[in-house]
């Protein structure tokens, strides 16, 4: 069950979080409860996986090099296939999705040539050909996402 | 270019920010800087866009939002920034990419779509292709099913040395 503070600290700070020495204290100020109630309600909403973190999101290909990958993998052999690409510590989103290409996953490297020498190695491994769909523009201005909460 | 300093810096905010209540100054404490320094190389990470957003980052699934459709798009090249632009400012829209047509795959704009179940995923899309006229493009809607792996990403691009400290 969500409290009141646990709703406004999920709508209220995704973004611009405070960039003072007591950014913690500064949201408990601007809510009218402690930072003790701040640092509480946080954790919990962490221990009951409501929220990953509280960090930076970070624009893709600014820092490294990225790919999203489809594979179009029977039935019969996802789960293996989906195993052998989670292994790689390059690989940091694979989902399945409906849709006769049903794997498609996210890998990341340090340069171009090192991430294209993954991906190769994923299809030896699993024995399927990847779709490459590397970024060429983002339009996206990341603001956070309005929950709405109202049965939470 | 970044300095190896923004970058421990840029690995540790994206990991996430301790829950303690100088969380600056305790990040600044395991790469050996102050908090006056982990506070302004990360205001400056900001406005250099390197840091898209800061605060708190929420789990949908967990809180109700359970659908969630990558749509994509076969555009004319030369529309495809202004409506990735308008696309972006539908408030359940969670990421709109430019990706290359392939052979077999001939779609060239990428959205995703939060909600609470496919009906309102699909009367969300629905809402877009009035909007933004894209009924006329060919499409692909593709609902995710199970994730079989997500964390986030920044470690495996950075460096090792910087890897080493993070």
């Amino acid at each position: 069950m969500l409290t009141d503070l646990h709703k406004h600290l999920l709508n209220d700070f995704q973004r611009d979080f405070p960039l003072s020495p007591t950014p913690y204290r500064d949201i408990a100020d601007t809510l009218g409860v402690t930072e003790t109630d701040v640092l509480a309600a946080l954790a919990e909403l962490n221990e009951q996986q409501f929220i990953s973190r509280i960090g930076a999101v970070i624009p893709p290909n600014q820092i490294g090099a990225s790919m999203l990958v489809a594979m179009a993998v029977p039935e019969n052999e996802l789960q293996r296939v989906a195993d052998q690409i989670s292994a790689f510590p390059e690989v940091n989103h694979n989902y399945e999705r409906e849709h006769r290409f049903n794997v498609w996953f996210v890998a990341v490297a340090a340069t171009v040539q090192q991430l294209q020498a993954v991906i190769e190695r994923i299809e030896q491994q699993t024995g399927y050909a990847a779709l490459r769909l590397p970024l060429v523009d983002d339009f996206f201005i990341d603001l956070g996402f309005k929950l709405d909460l109202q049965h939470a | 270019m970044l300095e190896a300093r923004d970058l421990a810096v840029l690995a540790q905010v994206s990991a996430g920010l301790p829950l303690c209540p100088r969380p600056y100054a305790q990040i600044g404490m395991e790469l050996g800087m102050d908090e006056a320094e982990v506070i302004s190389r990360v205001t400056a990470l900001k406005a250099q866009g390197l840091i898209k957003r800061l605060g708190v980052i929420v789990k949908h699934r967990p809180l109700g939002y359970r659908a969630n459709a990558m749509v994509v798009w076969d555009v004319p090249d030369e529309l495809i920034k202004e409506l990735g632009m308008y696309i972006s400012h539908f408030s359940f829209v969670n990421l709109c990419y430019q990706r290359p047509r392939q052979p077999e795959w001939p779609y060239n704009l990428y959205c995703m779509i939060h909600g609470k179940d496919r009906a309102t995923v699909l009367a969300q899309l629905e809402q877009l292709n009035e909007a933004c006229s894209l009924a006329r493009y060919g499409r692909q809607i593709l609902f995710s099913r199970r994730c079989f792996k997500q964390r986030g990403a920044v470690y495996q691009a950075m460096p090792m040395a910087v890897v080493a400290n993070g």
